[in-house]
């Protein structure tokens, strides 16, 4: 206002001007913190999110492939598992194993899993009586339909918005359902932990862009992680190009693991 | 950590067949069988009081007060087993907390809150009011505080009062069938609606986990009815041949939805029946086929058949009271034993097959420990030691109320 | 109100009321954010630290010896299949040195026969394979194409090979049968062998009339399967008639 500035640079106001002005500045200033404050918040956040991953859950819905006629049966999938998730290394605990299928001439089915697969298998009987044999690797199928998440009393085990099933072990109370629910034995119960545990595709490492370790070592590429609804993707190109199928369908689990080559023997 | 690896390589040496590698640990084992099978003895004390009260079934009368007790004890017991087996005990309030209501497992905490406070608390109170009130004023000390306690300060005893209090217990009772059937029903589809395990996986398992929980209820009041009346020298032998006519029903009921499940399984025949019939025939074998079906269910239907009123009010075969007596006991002890191992087969069979259902592993009960035999036993008498006290301080003996009471059937004239 | 209903109101009311306390402070703060669990748990398990490095993390340093490799058969398996989990290598390098497996039994894991593995991947049998050589005398890890290409079909195809030795056709070599290009042993897939075509081929053993020696098993050949190819009933690597 024209008549305050000109009062500004005229003789020293009056104590009631001064003080009059006092109070407009001071108003003026109560009026800016609000505004200030949230200025500072805004780019403390703006810092924050320059740090933060910029991983987008939403945009992502993981799956795996397997192909069974590429699994040699070298175990380095259980093995590498096991290092990267710090498994207990007793033969009761797996998160991923591999089994061997030997079907005989005379109808047998004689499956074998040793120590899960990690140290190899043992050399088997006289090729003579062979009809088929192949190795199937297995794991959680985190399925899209899990039984396990449906029958947690609490909520600690969930499937997240990127289709990775998953174990809250702070909140788990160690009951069990969830192990006696899944028809595909994945699942176990730490013996220190005293919790419920099983494969998390590494989630770790795949929000990181990385692929799960079992995915990273297996040398002939029998196993293919990527996302299910991508256009285009190895995990795409392995189900546009393989008659897939996965295990015990009947349960209605909808697992995310598909199998190529899978035989009928295959429980 | 060390010894869990022993037992469990030795498991590993005696499993036959394949099973998938995380399944050489049974993770139910003897705790999650008790709990069942407690739960079970709860609901069926209950339906037995409730008989007299709904259905006036005047013969059972005196089993009423001694039934609703006998389910008040073991129901606060029956929480620890769960909590004993349970990884970690001290989040076992997250069941309160954040239920994940698609899980049968959840309903455990509403259930058993709502059955013990509404029903069998609220029950007992109700059919006690007004004999804790005449007790606390004639008596002295100690009892006299807990029983004024027990009142709530409720002192009324008009005849307004006591009618409320008479139909307050109906009411209840009536309620209370449906919400005993709930749970032990609800343990009975934890079971049952495991679509992974063919041999849990049925719609007639919540029926027959309710039905041997009534017959072992019965049997349980009986054997309880029958023995603190020898101690006391005082018990009415009609009350003792209705109740083992009930049984006798119960029993007649459950074997049929037994059997019914044995032929449906056998009929259809569907992929699972080799590995299961592999495993009743070797590692169930004694505890399904002698123990649960031979001596638990056969030999007393036979007995029970020729001994009790049950098809009328004469028996088949007329025994002296202190033979039938003994016969009734040793009925209601071998059903006790088939119930528990129809709870065992449930449970622990269930877990001896592979999902791949090509193998069997081995159940190696512990001895020691949480999980040991030792506790389920220590488990199993505990009810007992609590009845025991219960009995003590709301005596359900009509005796030893000091007060006339008049006929409970007819109106109180005061 | 009867006098009972009220005492037991009262006794509910406390109840309730410190039920629904003890849940306002018991119940973790991003319970329910997301769905029915914490939401906090899925950082709990996107935060645990790295073991493995992934086998991009190698060509920072080594780029030569990722060129041979991603050239060379051994293109598909990552360096740390063999060199172990090293993050903490590619963290601090100097610190964490990786093994090199040079022992025999480690190519075997992968290498050494066994009928379940799959027709055409490469399996020598430990035992006789050289004895006592460290496989790395002969073959680079890193490249490991044979000193000399293989001379036996056995090389790559054991479980056919060892099939066949135990049966009827034991003393055929396999080009009777299968005619095979040299640049199959280089690249297989691009260069597969014949098989045979017709019964005729068969018959030119096993017809009557055939110039073969006589303990061959001979069949009329216009009346034997004649709707079908020999090899739709017998096994050629297997041929024994049930």
């Amino acid at each position: 206002m024209s008549t305050e500035a000109n009062r500004m640079q005229s003789e020293p106001e009056s104590p009631q001007e001064i003080s009059h002005d006092r109070r407009e500045f001071l108003k003026q200033c109560a009026a800016a913190a609000p505004l200030l404050l949230a200025i500072v918040q805004i780019a403390e956040e703006a810092a924050a999110s320059a740090n933060d991953e910029s991983y987008k859950p939403e945009e992502h819905y993981y799956g795996m492939g397997i192909d069974v006629n590429k699994c040699i049966g070298c175990g380095r999938c259980a093995d590498a598992c096991k290092t990267e998730n710090n498994v207990p290394r007793e033969p009761f605990y797996f998160r991923t194993w591999v089994e061997r299928y030997v079907l005989t001439t005379d109808g047998e089915t004689v499956v074998t899993s040793p120590n899960g697969g990690i140290d190899g298998f043992p050399s088997t009987m006289s090729e003579r009586g062979i009809l088929r044999t192949f190795f199937v690797p297995k794991l959680c199928n985190h399925c899209a339909n899990p039984p396990c998440v449906q029958v947690c009393p609490v909520g600690a085990t969930f499937i997240t918005r990127d289709g990775v099933v998953l174990v809250d072990k702070d909140y788990c109370i160690g009951c069990r359902y969830c192990i006696q629910a899944c028809p595909y034995g994945a699942r176990f119960l730490h013996p220190i932990t005293r919790t419920a545990e099983k494969c998390t595709f590494c989630y770790h490492r795949v929000v990181r862009g990385n692929v799960p370790a079992c995915v990273e070592v297996c040398p002939t590429g029998a196993r293919i992680f990527g996302d299910v609804r991508a256009r285009s993707s190895p995990l795409a190109r392995f189900t546009r190009f393989n008659e897939v199928q996965v295990l015990k369908p009947q349960l209605n689990t909808a697992p995310k693991v598909y199998y190529a080559n899978l035989d009928g023997e295959v429980r | 950590m060390q010894d869990i690896a022993q037992q469990l390589t030795n498991i590993l040496q005696q499993v036959s067949g394949y099973i998938y590698p995380n399944e050489v640990e049974l993770q139910w084992g003897l705790l999650v069988v008790v709990y069942p099978y407690i739960t079970g003895l709860v609901a069926g004390a209950f339906i037995l009081a409730s008989l007299e009260r709904v259905f006036n079934v005047k013969e059972v009368e005196p089993t009423y007060r001694l039934a609703l007790l006998t389910a008040l004890a073991f129901l606060l017991i029956a929480p620890l087993p769960l909590l004993l087996h349970l990884g970690h005990p001290e989040r076992s309030f997250e069941i309160f907390l954040t239920p994940n209501v698609h899980s049968a497992m959840a309903m455990f905490g509403f259930v058993y809150a709502w059955y013990l406070a509404v029903v069998l608390l609220l029950e007992i109170w109700f059919d006690y009011r007004k004999d804790l009130v005449l007790w606390a004023r004639n008596e002295r000390g100690l009892r006299k505080w807990i029983h004024l306690m027990l009142t709530l300060g409720a002192t009324d005893l008009s005849e307004q009062s006591v009618e409320f209090d008479r139909k307050a217990v109906r009411f209840i009772t009536i309620m209370g069938i449906p919400s005993a059937f709930l749970l032990h029903g609800y343990v009975g589809f934890i079971f049952g609606s495991v679509k992974a395990n063919p041999w849990w996986s049925s719609v007639l398992i919540p029926v027959v986990f309710l039905f041997s929980a009534m017959v072992s209820g019965i049997a349980l009041v009986l054997m309880l009815y029958l023995l603190t009346g020898l101690v006391r020298r005082s018990f009415e032998m009609t009350c003792l041949d209705k109740l083992a006519s009930f049984l006798f029903y119960a029993l007649v009921v459950d074997f049929s939805l037994e059997i019914l499940d044995f032929i449906h399984r056998l009929y259809e025949a569907e992929e699972s029946i080799k590995i299961l019939g592999t495993m009743i025939s070797t590692r169930l074998f004694l505890s399904l086929v002698v123990l649960q079906t031979l001596a638990g269910t056969v030999l007393p239907l036979i007995c029970l058949a020729f001994v009790s009123p049950a098809f009328g009010s004469r028996a088949l075969v007329r025994f002296p009271d202190e033979l039938r007596r003994l016969l009734y006991l040793a009925s209601a002890t071998l059903i006790q034993i088939g119930i528990f191992s129809t709870r065992w087969n449930v449970v622990i069979g269930g877990q001896l097959f592979s999902k791949s259902l090509r193998g069997l592993t081995v159940y190696k009960m512990e001895l020691l420990g949480l999980e040991g035999f030792f506790v389920a036993v220590l488990l199993m008498a505990a009810p007992f030691f609590l009845l025991y006290i219960l009995v003590k301080i709301l005596p359900p003996w009509k005796e030893e109320i000091t007060t006339p009471v008049p006929n409970r059937f007819r109106a109180i004239d005061l | 109100m009867p006098q009972q209903v009220n005492r037991l109101a009262i006794v509910f009311l406390i109840l309730v009321s410190s039920l629904i306390g003890a849940r306002h402070y018991l119940v973790p703060t991003t319970f329910g954010d997301l769905g029915h669990y914490r939401a906090a748990a899925i950082d709990a398990n996107a935060s645990k630290p790295l073991i493995y490095a992934g086998h991009e993390a190698c060509g920072t340093c080594h780029p030569d010896i990722v060129k041979t490799h991603d050239e060379a058969r051994h293109r598909s398996v990552a360096c740390e299949v063999c060199h172990g989990a090293q993050a903490a290598h590619a963290e601090s390098p100097g610190e964490h040195q990786p093994p090199a497996p040079r022992q025999r039994g480690f190519c075997p894991l992968c290498h050494g026969y066994d009928p379940s593995r799959p027709t055409g991947f490469p399996q020598i049998d430990p035992v006789s394979h050289n004895p006592g050589r460290p496989c790395i005398t002969c073959h680079n890890p890193h490249a490991p194409v044979p000193p000399h290409t293989p001379q036996e079909c056995s090389a790559c195809h054991g479980e056919i090979a060892r099939t066949k030795a135990l049966s009827k056709h034991a003393a055929l070599p396999c080009n009777m049968c299968h005619q095979v290009a040299e640049r199959h042993k280089i690249t297989p897939l691009l260069s597969t062998p014949s098989k045979p075509q017709t019964r005729e081929f068969c018959g030119k053993c096993h017809g009557q009339e055939a110039k073969a020696p006589a303990e061959i098993a001979r069949v009329n050949l216009s009346t034997h399967g004649e709707r079908y190819v020999c090899w739709q009933c017998h096994y050629a690597h297997s041929p024994e008639a049930q």
